[in-house]
């Protein structure tokens, strides 16, 4: 995994995946380990992100790496109309490793490709978000002592998630048993459910959660977005029925834990905080770990 | 009647023939002949009796890679490649789909980098049968209705 560019979670195999979970676990135990104090880290943000690029500086920083970059196309080259190529070549001349997200998919992949230096893929576009997919296989982990024979479900926008395409197509090495709660507008891809049915594995589908709540072990919650309806009536119409409240989790499993990749809108009320359930401000702080892991991985420093 | 083909034939090379009607031109830049300094013979519109009508091209002194001939399949799964050597067909075979598809198929995403910067696209075949390009870039499937030549 040394010197290999992370752009896809399909690039990473069932036991690298799990390497990195066991790394990341290290780096929970004790954080503050200045393995990477000679190392230059790059976060090319080409469009604006909060978590990922402030957690990939925490765990960069952590390691005792340096971090330069920007937040926002506009204060790049870019914007004078530079190439992706040239703008990756370049940084590559004053960094070891580069961080970066594009609001174009396959850009990471492209980027990969030209440049000396490994890339770690923090977004590109609607396609891939490996290092988000991690620190979700890194929750489940941890809140359930295993990844095997899990019920997950997924809640709301599964059409246009890129997070619950990839934690699902991660997920199929694990035996788990998917449960996905939608509109009908938003359901899960053609392609995604076939991935389930070639690894011999089982899903269900519901409108509400109501209807899965008992059975589940993980509950991943996204946002649904007023702007993927054709018809606005349709929103008002569903709208309440992905929005995961106290009640909704009477009847759940005692090991039930609740994931959102954030940012939140309003799809979990704020009264599911404080409950045991909620997972989701843990699981951003799993990131960090999970970020640290694969710095040092992929740029071969590991203690 | 006369069956023979009014194209000359060539004493070295490769013929490409039944090539589905309509596509002559497009196999020519496939296979980058636009540009072949030697001989090229190529007819189009000729009385198949398997397939209606069909095109034809013989390219002299000029032998295929697999990987390279294979690539019209994607406009032409009819077509056979045929080499001569000193006048003797030494090799007929139909063209198969290949495994990757380098460089002259656009990509379905309109958000995809291969649609906004010089990326040369490139494809993972997918399903054969179906026809079933998926972009190396952006992941996403183009599928056979869709494809577009660049």
């Amino acid at each position: 995994m040394k010197g290999k560019s992370l752009i896809s979670i399909n690039d990473y195999s069932k036991a690298e995946m799990l390497r990195i979970l066991d790394i990341a676990e290290g780096f929970e135990k004790n954080p503050r380990q200045p393995i990477l104090s000679d190392k230059i880290v790059s976060t090319l943000f080409f469009e604006p992100s909060t978590r990922t690029r402030l957690s990939f500086e925490s765990a960069a920083n952590h390691l005792g790496a340096r971090v330069i970059g920007f937040t926002d196309a506009a204060t790049s080259s870019a914007k004078k109309g530079e190439s992706l190529k040239d703008t990756i070549l370049t940084v590559a001349c004053y960094s070891d490793i580069i961080v970066m997200r594009h609001p174009l998919a396959g850009s990471a992949r492209w980027a990969s490709e030209v440049s000396p230096v490994p890339i770690i893929n923090a977004g590109d576009g609607a396609n891939q978000h490996p290092t988000q997919c991690l620190l979700d296989m890194y929750s489940i982990r941890k809140t359930q002592g295993k990844l095997d024979k899990l019920n997950i479900a997924f809640v709301g926008d599964l059409k246009y998630g890129r997070t619950v395409h990839s934690l699902t197509i991660a997920m199929c090495n694990f035996d788990t048993t998917f449960h996905l709660i939608s509109p009908d507008e938003l359901k899960l891809p053609s392609y995604v459910k076939q991935h389930i049915k070639d690894n011999n594995l089982q899903y269900h589908q519901y409108r509400t959660i109501e209807e899965a709540i008992d059975q589940v072990d993980v509950l991943y919650m996204t946002r649904v977005q007023r702007e993927r309806f054709a018809d606005p009536m349709e929103y008002e119409n569903v709208k309440n029925s992905y929005i995961l409240t106290k009640e909704n989790l009477k009847n759940c499993k005692d090991n039930l834990k609740v994931l959102h990749p954030l940012p939140r809108v309003n799809e979990i009320s704020e009264n599911v905080d404080d409950m045991s359930q909620a997972y989701y401000f843990q699981q951003a702080q799993n990131g960090v770990y999970v970020r640290q892991a694969l710095l040092s991985t992929i740029l071969g420093v590991t203690k | 009647m006369k069956t023979e083909l009014s194209v000359s034939a060539i004493k070295n090379g490769t013929v490409i023939d039944h090539i589905a009607a309509g596509q002559v031109q497009r196999v020519l830049a496939i296979l980058n002949l636009s540009k072949y300094e030697e001989q090229i013979y190529f007819g189009a519109n000729l009385e198949s009796k398997k397939y209606g009508k069909k095109g034809i091209i013989k390219v002299s002194n000029k032998f295929f890679a697999p990987e390279d001939i294979n690539k019209i399949a994607l406009v032409s799964p009819t077509a056979t490649q045929i080499e001569i050597r000193d006048y003797n067909v030494t090799k007929k075979e139909q063209v198969e789909i290949p495994n990757e598809i380098d460089g002259f198929v656009k990509c379905i995403n309109p958000n995809c980098i291969t649609n906004h910067e010089q990326v040369p696209t490139h494809f993972d075949v997918v399903d054969k049968k179906e026809i079933v390009l998926k972009c190396r870039y952006c992941e996403k499937n183009t599928g056979k209705g869709n494809i577009e030549f660049i």
